[in-house]
């Protein structure tokens, strides 16, 4: 025994302090000693990076399948086939122009009547909207997108054909039947209520995606025009618009892009008639409707050829214009305006 | 020519929360006045009180009488009409950068239905050249956009745009404070050359600021205007002993 002054309490092992220090050792050794750490961690990077590569794996082997698939159709007609309209299974004859002619007049007659709207509602909720409104009112928007597209197509057959049947096409018929856009029996089926459908299908994905562009607009642009007198439109136009303009035509041609891949509701109302005609009225048919009326009866080869050869196109013109709107889209968000002049 | 400013009583309010209490104030024509006191006492807000952009803001509200010239504008102007004749720079530059310099600097013409391409001309020159930017940008007026140039030329852009639009009053909130010294230096020099013909009124952090290009000088704090007087005077001899603590670098 020493002479401490005051004397620890011995247990006759060691020392409190060591013993706490003992323990802290003990607890920290499982995860010292385990040695997978980093062997799951190699494997978790590999998973990871199979999943990326399989994306892209996945596209390559659409295009390969398309590619290989429509060989015969090619070798068959050549260039010939995206400039014929004569699309005979029976006699082994196919030409698809009618159908690109009915993806495109269809989507851009739904741009034609999106555009404003979407625009519009997007100005609207950032630049005047009381802030209650705000939420719900791009919620609802918003909404628009997440319905099925073969209940908008149900609701285009039993609502608005009948509606443009009985109302909509005589009153154009009556005023603007001269242009010839308006002529012939008002079916209501036809490329007017296609373009109409999918316009309101296209309206979400633009005015949320303007909406987003307009929001980074920064507020001294505002406050610039506004304090040399603009009026709110004046201000809204050089002050707004005006910097977003870029990022607004991206999310055009993304609406663009949906419309022209949209295959279901359009499929419903567009009357599925390979023809061109110049009225509004008339039906046409589109890439995406064909391939999904036409493929369960494919019987013949070449038929079948042509219909993936059709795939292909409408699969390319799709990639490029979506991924060109995705461009504009990302110059705008990421704070890199696409200038006109700079 | 500059006319001169009577205020009378303002009150603003940000929401719920009061900005400004009564403040009074009289502004000399063709004289500039500076506004100082430490961040969030409310000077900017006072002179966006002056061009009606303090209610662009979303909930804020504003009491009082402005006298502007001729024009009471809380009675009977609209803001449009007066915010043509009261002209504002920002803190920080804003160019249009869409726009080409000279259009930048048309902007507010084209806003007031202006569109004699030759007089364009000739007012785009005279305010490039008021702001001292001309001989910088001359070469390259359709070519440049406003954005590509450096932060000081941007804010004597704003100001020519703003100059272009032949304001009575300019008012100018915080305007070098996003320059260098060299850029506010040259930017200080006009405001000096700029009193001549307009009346300004500018919102400085900056005390040395205030004492280089403005005769009166007012002191806000809190909302309040505590002390306004020649500057020289608000430098010197404040009356107020909150002013003399501010000024002496006691607190703010």
């Amino acid at each position: 025994m020493s002479n401490q002054a005051v004397p620890h309490p011995s247990f006759g092992g060691p020392e409190p302090d060591s013993v706490a220090r003992e323990q802290v050792k003990t607890a920290a050794n499982p995860l010292l000693g385990f040695s997978g750490g980093e062997g799951a961690d190699t494997a978790f990077r590999f998973a990871m990076l199979a999943c990326a590569v399989g994306v892209v794996a996945l596209l390559g082997l659409i295009v390969y399948q398309l590619v290989t698939g429509s060989q015969l159709s090619w070798h068959t007609f050549g260039w010939k086939f995206f400039g014929s309209s004569d699309w005979n299974p029976v006699e082994d004859q196919f030409g698809a122009f009618p159908f690109i002619y009915g993806t495109l007049v269809s989507s851009f007659l739904a741009l034609a009547i999106a555009v404003p709207l979407a625009v519009g509602v997007a100005v609207f909720i950032t630049e005047m909207c009381p802030g209650w409104l705000k939420g719900p009112l791009s919620f609802t928007t918003e909404l628009l997108a997440a319905i099925p597209s073969v209940i908008y197509g149900l609701w285009a057959i039993f609502v608005m054909v009948p509606l443009l049947r009985i109302w909509v096409q005589p009153f154009l018929a009556r005023t603007l039947g001269w242009t010839g856009f308006f002529s012939g029996p008002p079916y209501g089926i036809g490329m007017l209520a296609a373009g109409i459908i999918l316009a309101i299908m296209i309206i979400p994905i633009i005015s949320s995606i303007s909406r987003e562009v307009l929001t980074v607009v920064p507020q001294n642009q505002r406050e610039a025009a506004l304090a040399l007198g603009a009026t709110r439109w004046e201000m809204i136009r050089i002050g707004v618009l005006r910097n977003a303009r870029a990022g607004i035509v991206g999310a055009i041609i993304l609406g663009l892009g949906r419309a022209l891949g949209e295959t279901m509701a359009v499929t419903m109302v567009i009357g599925n008639r390979p023809e061109i005609a110049k009225s509004l009225f008339a039906p046409g048919y589109t890439m995406a409707s064909v391939l999904a009326n036409e493929f369960s009866e494919a019987t013949g080869d070449v038929y079948l050829s042509a219909l993936i050869e059709i795939g292909l196109a409408l699969f390319f013109v799709t990639i490029v214009v979506n991924a060109m709107a995705r461009l504009l889209v990302w110059s705008v968000t990421r704070g890199l305006p696409a200038r006109s002049n700079a | 020519m500059g006319v001169e400013i009577k205020v009378e009583k303002i009150n603003a309010w940000y929401g719920k929360t009061q900005a400004l209490f009564d403040i009074d104030l009289d502004v000399l024509a063709n004289h500039a006045t500076a506004l100082i006191g430490p961040s969030g006492c409310g000077k900017s807000t006072f002179i966006r009180c002056l061009n009606r952009m303090h209610e662009t803001l979303p909930g804020a509200r504003v009491t009082g009488r402005v006298q502007i010239g001729d024009l009471d504008i809380y009675k009977g102007t609209s803001a449009t009409q007066l915010r043509r004749r009261v002209g504002m720079v920002f803190q920080k530059p804003n160019p249009f950068p869409s726009m080409s310099i000279y259009d930048n600097v048309a902007a507010g013409l084209k806003l007031n239905g202006f569109s004699n391409r030759k007089q364009t001309d000739e007012i785009v020159e005279t305010a490039l050249k008021s702001s001292a930017l001309w001989d910088e940008v001359k070469d390259s007026l359709h070519k440049q956009s406003g954005a590509s140039l450096s932060g000081g030329q941007q804010q004597r852009l704003c100001i020519a745009r703003a100059l272009a639009v032949q304001p009575e009053v300019l008012l100018m909130d915080e305007p070098c404070s996003a320059l260098d010294p060299i850029s506010t230096g040259k930017v200080e020099e006009l405001i000096f050359q700029l009193k001549s013909k307009y009346t300004i009124v500018i919102v400085t952090h900056n005390m040395q600021q205030a004492g280089r290009v403005a005769e009166f000088t007012g002191f806000f704090l809190l909302g309040r205007m505590i002390e306004f007087d020649k500057t020289e005077r608000i430098f010197t001899n404040p009356s107020d002993k909150r002013t003399e603590d501010y000024v002496t670098g006691r607190f703010g």
